[in-house]
C-alpha cells in the first residue's frame, strides 16, 4: 500500500517539476514549487522521515515561497525570453541526467536490509542513544550529538547565508525604509480586510505555541531547532502580512534579529567550548554535569535552542530585507 | 464485537463520502466557468470534505489523545479554509474580476470563454 502511495506522490511531484518548468508566469512557477514542497513532504513522511518532512513543509512549502513572492515583488513576474544556447543546455542536462541515472544503477534497491547505511553505523546509534543518550527520537540523537559538527556546519551555512543576503540588498542599501510603503493615514498590511486579519491574528500566538513545542519536544518526536525556527518565523512573518511590516519590527527590531542570528551561532559553539573546557572534547556535552546521560540530554536542548535561534533570526531577517525595499 | 463492526462500516462510509466530496470540489475547480464558481466548488474540499474525513477517522480512534488532535486539526481547517476562501475572493475583487461572468454564461450555448 505505501509502494501504491509513493508512487503515486512520485508521479505528482514529476507532473509538478515539468510544469514548474513549463510556466512562463513565475508567479504561478512560485505557487507549484509551494506544491512541491509539500508533495516531497508527504513523500518523506510516507519514508518515515518525519524530521525531514516537517523541515520541507515549513521551510518549502511556507517560508520559500513568501521569499520568492518577495523577490517577485521586486522584480516582474515574466520569464525571459529563453536563451540562444538551448541546445547547449540541453545537452548538459542530458549528460548530468545520464551520470545520475549511472550513479543510482550501483545503490543498493529501495528497503534493502544490508544497504550499507542500514548495517554500517545505523545500530550502533540506535543502542547508543538509548544507553548514553535516552531519548526517544534517534534522529535528534543523531542530528545534534553523533554529528553535531554536522549540525554546527549546518548553522553556520544559515548564518552565512543570512549575514549575504543582509549584505546584498540589507537596509543600507537602496532607499530607506520609511520612505517606501504606505504614506501616513492609510493603513498598510492587510487592514482593510476584515476577516483575514481577525482570523489571522488568532492564529498567529497559536502557531508560536505550536513551533515552541515543536523546539523543546524534538527530544520524544518529530522536530527541533530548524524546523521550529521556521515556524515561529512564520507566525511572525503572517503578523507582518497581516498588520505592516512596520508593526512586526515593533515586536522584533532588526537589532535583536541581528543578535539572535548570531547569538543562536554563538550559543551552539559555546556549549561545544564549554566541553572543552570541562575537560571533554569539542560539542562532547557529556562532560557538562556530573551525570553524563543528563549532560548529554541539556547539551541537546541548548544547541537546539541555538539552531532555533540562528534560524528564527535569519528568516525573519531575510523577510523584512525583501518587504523593506518592496511594497509588500 | 458487533457493536465494533458497526462503528467501522459507518467510519468507512464517513470517510468515503468526505473522499466523494473532495473529488467532487477538484472536478468542479476544473469544470467550472470562471474563478468565483470554481472557488465555490473548491473549498467543500476546505469544508465538508475534512468534517466527514475526520467524523470516519474519530470513530476509528474512540475516545483517546489523536480524537482530541483530530478535533484540533479539524477546527484550525474549518476556520482556515473559508478564510482563506473569503481572502482570495476579496483579492480578486479588488483585482478587477467580474463576478457577473457566472450569470452571462447562460446565455451563449457553448462553453467557450468570451470575455
Amino acid at each position: 500500500m505505501t509502494v501504491v502511495f509513493s508512487m503515486f506522490l512520485l508521479t505528482l511531484l514529476l507532473i509538478t517539476a515539468i510544469a514548474v518548468v513549463h510556466a512562463g508566469n513565475l508567479f504561478v512557477a512560485v505557487m507549484l514549487s509551494g506544491i512541491f514542497s509539500l508533495l516531497l513532504a508527504l513523500n518523506f513522511f510516507l519514508l518515515d522521515a518525519a524530521d525531514v518532512a516537517l523541515t520541507e513543509a515549513a521551510v518549502g512549502a511556507g517560508i520559500s515561497t513568501v521569499l520568492f513572492l518577495g523577490a517577485l515583488s521586486l522584480t516582474t513576474d515574466r520569464e525571459k525570453s529563453p536563451s540562444p544556447h538551448r541546445l547547449l543546455s540541453l545537452a548538459i542536462v542530458a549528460v548530468t541526467t545520464l551520470a545520475v541515472i549511472m550513479g543510482t544503477l550501483d545503490k543498493p534497491s529501495f528497503g534493502d536490509p544490508e544497504a550499507p547505511v542500514q548495517v554500517h553505523v545505523a545500530p550502533w546509534y540506535l543502542e547508543t542513544t538509548r544507553e548514553a543518550i535516552q531519548i526517544p527520537n534517534v534522529v535528534t540523537a543523531v542530528l545534534s550529538s553523533f554529528r553535531g559538527y554536522d549540525t554546527l556546519g549546518e548553522v553556520f551555512v544559515v548564518f552565512t547565508a543570512g549575514i549575504g543576503v543582509l549584505f546584498l540588498i540589507g537596509r543600507h542599501s537602496g532607499t530607506k525604509p520609511q520612505d517606501i510603503g504606505p504614506p501616513h493615514g492609510e493603513p498598510s498590511g492587510l487592514r482593510h480586510y476584515l476577516i483575514p486579519r481577525l482570523i489571522g491574528r488568532m492564529l498567529v500566538p497559536f502557531i508560536m505555541l505550536f513551533g515552541l513545542y515543536v523546539q523543546f519536544h524534538g527530544e520524544y518526536g518529530p522536530g527541533g531547532g530548524f524546523q521550529a525556527g521556521a515556524i515561529i518565523a512564520a507566525s511572525i512573518i503572517l503578523y507582518a502580512l497581516l498588520e505592516g511590516e512596520k508593526r512586526a519590527l515593533q515586536v522584533l527590531p532588526r537589532s535583536v534579529l541581528v543578535g539572535m542570528i548570531s547569538g543562536g551561532a554563538l550559543l551552539y559553539s559555546a556549549v561545544g567550548v564549554a566541553g572543552m573546557l570541562m575537560g571533554g572534547n569539542f560539542l562532547d556535552y557529556s562532560v557538562l554535569l556530573d551525570d553524563p546521560v543528563k549532560g548529554q540530554q541539556i547539551g541537546i536542548i541548548l544547541i537546539e535552542a541555538g539552531v532555533g535561534i540562528t534560524v528564527t533570526g535569519v528568516l525573519l531577517s531575510i523577510f523584512h530585507a525583501f518587504a523593506a525595499r518592496g511594497r509588500f | 464485537m458487533n457493536l465494533a463492526y458497526l462503528l467501522d462500516i459507518l467510519s468507512w462510509i464517513l470517510m468515503t463520502a468526505g473522499g466523494f466530496f473532495v473529488f467532487v470540489g477538484g472536478v468542479g475547480a476544473l469544470r467550472m466557468p470562471d474563478l468565483y464558481t470554481r472557488m465555490h466548488a473548491a473549498s467543500v474540499t476546505d469544508t465538508v470534505g475534512p468534517m466527514l474525513v475526520v467524523a470516519g477517522l474519530l470513530l476509528q480512534s474512540g475516545l483517546s489523545l489523536p480524537s482530541v488532535k483530530l478535533l484540533g486539526i479539524l477546527f484550525f481547517l474549518l476556520l482556515t479554509g473559508p478564510t482563506a476562501s473569503n481572502a482570495l475572493a476579496s483579492a480578486a475583487l479588488l483585482a478587477g474580476k467580474n463576478p457577473e461572468y457566472a450569470r452571462r454564461m447562460d446565455e451563449p450555448a457553448d462553453g467557450e470563454k468570451a470575455e
